[in-house]
């Protein structure tokens, strides 16, 4: 059952016209190569000649343009392959990485939002609480899905679940493939920024650690209020950024014609965002993209996903918190900032020095040194305003 | 107050009059920002800029603006119609500032604070690596000077020009925020007109106290990216601030005129202001 349905989203071997929703013009020429090839293969099935010199050179000539034309694609080209209907989306990854997957469902207040898909789960023989925006396959899930675009109660699901995933001393694994949060009057009427901000905001306080992984879209916001974490990583063909390419040309350019020119403005790809500082890994992907061979990049994704977790788990989560707060304070900072830190050293002077302590300083008056920290015990946050 | 008159003299030269975008009445400029730029006919708070925001909000002579050095810089560079760096040059010599936040120590009532405020005069208001910045080193300033920290928001989100590097400032304000919380800092977050995605989407929703000025326009998708995604008329004052408080989404509507003593009060219910007493002459209504 599993193999059967898994199977029947990647590309079947009879489609031979690549028009449609899957035909990415760029890949043309590949596919033109390829047909060649399918009709010689076919032939030489049939006849007694042998072709097989002919067919080494269609081979060769197939794989070498694969390689030339993904080794370099614009970033817009980056953007359509993050897209392509038969890259692997959360509930592939579900369906072939995660073994006993239980799926967890709602957000405890309002509903349960398809967009977000959440549960327990064991990739590589690593128990973790997962997190992924869900697209959906079918038309009727997609649109059950608003195409991967969550509602807040799915940002408060996403929430609520990685606080299980702590308590239960899990690793959170969060799969980030989004065009960004869905924009209707229930979102805003439910509070979306809101709902976002709180993600943000507590994943910082999370004990126990996470690992994002951009898989296809990292669209602003939406993205972000399920991508706080400790690695962050990046599939090969995703793009992740303040805003899509459409959205970005529709305002800036005035028309979405400037989606190919704001693509590449943007800096989106994973390859730029690693440049900048802004993610720690770019994890490969097959020749022609996940979705010539979905299996080979989910393995790929799964392994790191082990590996990374293998390695934070021997941090101490006072440190993993500690990190995970300094990795965003400082992201991609500017030597200038360093300057602001020097100002604000030399402005509040004696009074870092207190550090800890809990003398009340001049700005405080007498008797309102006994606040409590807001935090539970064990909280290495105890330290008292 | 002759209103008659007033209408007559609609077509005089720029500068004198100013026209109401909430009822479109024109007022004496002179009247109009004596008034706090709130409408003295139908109360529509007008967006101001930073520099007056702080004015009314600080104690006469308090403010000491911190982190003046920050400048904002073209990492990515981003051209659309114009180089994003002739943006920054422009909007510096329009405003007179480096970029869209000011901040700074000053006292309220007597009760010292860190302001941060945006100013939607610097490209809309909007969150770039310097407006990030500058709000996570005011909050590290509040912190290491335990004092509140009070953040006015006017911003149409998160920089384009700035990518991803922009996106990130709604984890580094937040991760700033969050720090400052489990530390004991208390924060009051004020939404002005208009106050919209990465901002509203992150340091100014997870502040201890949420405050918006009346009719603001507050959300996280703008009205017209919802009308093109739903393809309906959107409902009746969505997203002002008066729906945002039936929804349960603000603890309260506080009038411009009103807001800098109930900032106070508010502040002299938390530990850090607890023990100023108000003052004799209420400034509030001043
Ligand atoms: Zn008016």
């Amino acid at each position: 059952m599993r193999e059967h349905r898994f199977h029947a989203a990647m590309p079947r071997k009879d489609r031979k016209s690549i028009s449609g929703p899957t035909a990415l013009p760029f890949k043309k020429p590949i596919e033109d190569v390829r047909s060649r090839l399918e009709e010689l293969e076919e032939l030489a099935g049939q006849t007694t000649h042998d072709l097989s010199e002919e067919l080494a050179f269609y081979r060769d000539r197939l794989e070498r343009l694969t390689q030339e034309i993904y080794g370099e694609l614009t970033p817009w080209n980056r953007v359509q392959v993050a897209r392509h209907p038969n890259r692997p989306l959360t509930s592939d990854f579900v369906e072939h990485l995660c073994a006993d997957f239980v799926e967890l469902h709602g957000d405890g207040y309002y509903g349960d939002d398809r967009a977000i898909l959440t549960g327990l789960a064991t990739i590589y023989g690593e128990k973790v609480l997962l997190v992924g925006h869900r697209k959906g396959k079918s038309t009727k899930e997609r649109l059950a899905c608003h195409f991967g675009s969550a509602h807040p109660e799915g940002y408060r699901k996403a929430l609520r679940k990685m606080r299980l995933g702590e308590r239960l001393g899990l690793p959170i694994v969060c799969l980030v493939n989004t065009p960004g949060a869905y924009p209707g009057v229930g979102a805003e009427e439910r509070g979306q920024a809101r709902a976002i901000a709180e993600n943000i905001f507590e994943m910082f306080e999370i004990r126990t650690q996470i690992i994002v992984v951009v898989i296809g879209e990292g669209g602003s916001g939406g993205a972000l209020g399920i991508a706080v974490g400790d690695h962050i990583a990046m599939m090969e063909n995703s793009w992740y950024s303040v805003i899509s390419p459409e959205g970005c040309a529709s305002i800036l350019w005035r028309s979405a014609d400037g989606k190919e020119q704001a693509a590449e403005a943007l800096k989106l790809t994973a390859q730029d965002m690693q440049g900048l500082g802004l993610v720690d890994e770019i994890l490969p992907e097959p020749v022609g993209g996940a979705h010539a061979d979905p299996r080979t990049a989910m393995n790929g994704v799964g392994e790191a996903i082990a590996a990374r977790i293998q390695a934070l788990r021997s941090v101490p989560l006072d440190e993993l918190l500690e990190a995970r707060y300094q990795k965003f304070r400082r992201i991609a900072q500017l030597e200038q900032a360093i300057q602001a830190e020097a100002e604000k050293a030399a402005n509040t002077g004696p009074r870092e020095v207190l550090g800890d302590s809990d003398e009340s300083p001049d700005l405080i008056p007498e008797g309102r040194k006994g606040v409590p920290p807001r935090r539970t015990p064990g909280s290495p946050r105890g330290r008292r305003l | 107050m002759g209103w008659g008159l007033r209408r007559k003299k609609k077509d005089m030269p720029g500068g004198l009059w100013t026209k109401c975008k909430g009822c479109s009445a024109m007022i004496y400029t002179k009247e109009f920002a004596q008034n706090a730029h709130v409408c003295p006919k139908c109360g529509f708070h007008h967006t101001i800029n930073a520099r007056t925001r702080i004015e009314i909000t600080a104690d006469p002579g308090t403010f000491a603006e911190k982190f003046t050095d920050l400048r904002p810089r073209d990492r990515l560079g981003f051209v659309d119609k114009e180089p994003y760096a002739e943006k920054i040059e422009n909007a510096q010599k329009k405003t007179g500032q480096n970029d869209a936040c000011i901040a700074g120590t000053c006292e309220i009532e007597g009760i010292p604070v860190v302001l941060a405020v945006l100013d939607f005069s610097f490209m809309g208001g909007s969150m770039g690596e310097i407006v990030g910045e500058k709000l996570a080193c005011a909050i590290e300033l509040a912190e290491a000077n335990r004092v509140p920290v009070i953040i006015f928001s006017a911003s149409g989100g998160a920089r384009m020009h700035e990518g991803a590097i922009s996106l990130m400032q709604m984890a580094k304000t937040c991760a700033a925020l969050n720090h400052y919380r489990n530390r004991g800092g208390v924060s009051i977050s004020v939404l002005t007109n208009p106050t919209t995605g990465g901002v509203t989407a992150s340091f100014a929703s997870v502040c201890d106290f949420l405050i918006a000025e009346p009719k603001a326009l507050i959300g996280f998708a703008g009205p017209r990216v919802i009308q093109n995604t739903i393809r309906q008329e959107l409902p009746e004052g969505f997203q002002r601030s008066e729906f945002l408080l039936e929804k349960g989404q603000i603890d309260s509507i506080i009038d411009r005129h009103a807001l800098r003593g109930q900032i106070a009060t508010i502040l002299r219910y938390t530990p850090q202001g607890r023990d100023y007493p108000k003052p004799k002459t209420a400034t509030a209504e001043s």
